[in-house]
């Protein structure tokens, strides 16, 4: 069917195609429009030029203080969450008894939404720091590392079934080769296991570091930026610039443009290392 | 050789243990917490409740009071059901369609779909916000719209990808038999699209029972869902009832657990399924 007649073709797009421009692509346009503008509604609004992406970084360091942490956040997280959960799919790929009920445990907290997993770890972390008088809200570090400890309760699970099915993808013709040829199980690891998750490995990384990217409910659930907006990250820098006072919409815009261009910029990174993966392999 | 296999198993065995109970510790301790008292739990939340700290069911009473957690319950399952189903059928449709149909329109939409992954949601959040509220969506039926625009690009990318290896010439038999293209949509490609289907339902389902900001900012001020009643009981800094947190927490989670226990298989296969795509 490479040809379909037009009433038909309408039938079956249209519904999708205005709730698409309706929700996502008027928005979006509009959204550049407006990060050029001075406005609190959408009908006032009034042309300056880039002032707001000015005033975005030069008025204080909310957002470029946000970006750093958000950046080294995103690091850190997509790190120790990729080793976590290579570490438990082997395990899980091995001959021990119950795997498919530790597969259940590990990847339930996946389901849990970012709001509810925020409060339930707040009262975990604030349980053990006021063992030494402090809370969450006393340090920026304090806010970082826990939600380094939530993102990886969150993700683990669910990068790691990626992994068992990149795991399961190697033929074991290859390991028994392997063993035959006296590697152990360090070389067999280095030598084939690794490699041959590389695609893996790769889809992994995108989703965790754009996940952590673009993380807001369990920010606002866990800190909310306490103390003082320095554990504030991006998504949630732009939340409070838009709806913290009036005035700033505008600002807040801007800033919501640039952290597209930041997120755009990752996927096509992450696209042109995949292709020449492919290109290579 | 054999006994020490298996003597490395046993510890890989135990080592998975101690993970899991690790794993499943935070559940354990906000269930615990939800039958203390409320000045019992910020101070000591890895006490067992004991005869002076239990209060039996009291923070699930006032919880439920003070959130409205049951017509949370309500919002959230009649938005999520009715935003899945549409995004399901209307989205496997317009799939269908533009990856048949070769023309520049059909991928100009497709492009534009895929483009619309990437954008992070704070880029249109207030726009967005806006134009719901002009078009009179600020509802839970209107939101339904809202989730079908947002859902397109992840499920028609999912969609067109299974579509792409089925073989077309099924379709073209049943256009000879005389099928016009509805039903030959209807009649012979739902049925072929069906493990598809479970994997695009998932991942809508998953997404939408745990959004909190879209919600909150088109309907929320009207009607509250379960992530936003969650959030709205944290109110002014110091004032929160900690009792009626626990056990909103918890009501939070049962609905998700029961949902993963009956449909766990589907789950893991849809999610990754769904990310090797994505």
């Amino acid at each position: 069917m490479q040809t379909m007649p037009k009433k038909y073709y309408v039938f079956f797009t249209l519904p999708t195609f205005i709730a698409f421009l309706i929700s996502f692509f008027i928005p979006f346009l509009f959204g550049i429009y407006l990060s050029f503008t001075k406005f609190t509604t959408v009908t006032n609004s009034q042309w300056i030029g880039i002032s707001n992406y000015i005033r975005a970084f030069s008025e204080n360091r909310d957002f470029i203080n946000a970006a750093i942490f958000t950046a080294k956040f995103a690091l850190v997280s997509a790190v120790l969450i990729n080793l976590f959960a290579f570490i438990l799919a082997l395990l899980l790929t091995q001959k021990i008894r119950a795997t498919n009920i530790f597969r259940t445990i590990f990847f339930m907290p996946n389901l849990i939404g970012g709001i509810v997993l925020g409060y339930i770890w707040q009262l975990i972390i604030n349980g053990i720091l006021i063992k030494f008088g402090v809370d969450i809200t006393y340090s920026a570090n304090y806010g970082f590392w826990g939600l380094v400890v939530l993102m990886n309760w969150q993700m683990v699970g669910y990068m790691m079934i990626i992994y068992i099915a990149g795991l399961q993808s190697i033929s074991p013709e290859l390991f028994e080769a392997a063993k035959i040829d006296g590697a152990n199980a360090w070389q067999i690891l280095k030598g084939i296991t690794i490699p041959l998750v590389m695609p893996a490995v790769t889809i992994c990384t995108f989703l965790t570091v754009t996940n952590s990217f673009k993380l807001f409910d369990q920010n606002l659930a866990l800190t909310a930026g306490a103390p003082a907006k320095k554990s504030a990250m991006l998504a949630l820098d732009i939340f409070n610039t838009f709806y913290g006072r009036i005035g700033y919409e505008g600002v807040g815009q801007a800033k919501a443009v640039v952290f597209f261009l930041f997120v755009g910029l990752i996927v096509l990174l992450q696209l042109y290392i995949s292709r020449r993966r492919e290109l290579e392999a | 050789m054999n006994a020490k296999t298996k003597l490395q198993n046993n510890i890989l065995f135990i080592v998975l243990l101690l993970t899991a109970i690790l794993f499943l510790f935070p559940i354990l301790i906000v269930l615990v917490n939800s039958f203390k008292g409320r000045f019992f739990i910020s101070d000591t939340p890895f006490a067992l409740p004991d005869a002076q700290t239990f209060v039996a069911l009291k923070n699930y009473v006032s919880g439920v009071a003070k959130t409205g957690f049951f017509p949370a319950f309500g919002y959230s399952l009649f938005i999520t059901v009715f935003s899945v189903a549409a995004i399901v059928l209307f989205t496997s449709m317009m799939a269908w369609c533009i990856t048949r149909v070769k023309s520049k329109v059909s991928s100009l939409i497709y492009y534009l779909l895929v483009f619309s992954m990437i954008v992070p949601f704070q880029m249109v959040m207030f726009t967005m916000s806006k134009m719901a509220n002009i078009l009179r969506l600020d509802n839970p039926v209107g939101i339904i719209v809202i989730y079908l625009g947002f859902g397109a690009g992840l499920s028609v990318f999912i969609f067109s990808g299974f579509i792409k290896t089925v073989p077309r010439e099924i379709e073209e038999a049943a256009t000879i038999d005389g099928c016009n293209p509805i039903q030959t949509f209807f009649l012979i490609v739902i049925p072929i699209l069906q493990p598809v289907f479970i994997t695009v339902a998932i991942l809508n389902t998953m997404w939408i029972w745990n959004d909190y900001l879209l919600p909150y900012l088109v309907i929320g001020s009207n009607y509250r869902t379960i992530p936003i009643a969650v959030q709205y009981l944290q109110g002014g800094y110091g004032s929160k009832d900690m009792g009626a947190m626990m056990a909103m927490l918890v009501l939070a989670i049962i609905p998700i657990v029961i949902f993963y226990l009956t449909c766990q298989k589907y789950i893991i296969k849809g999610v990754a399924a769904g990310a090797v795509k994505g």
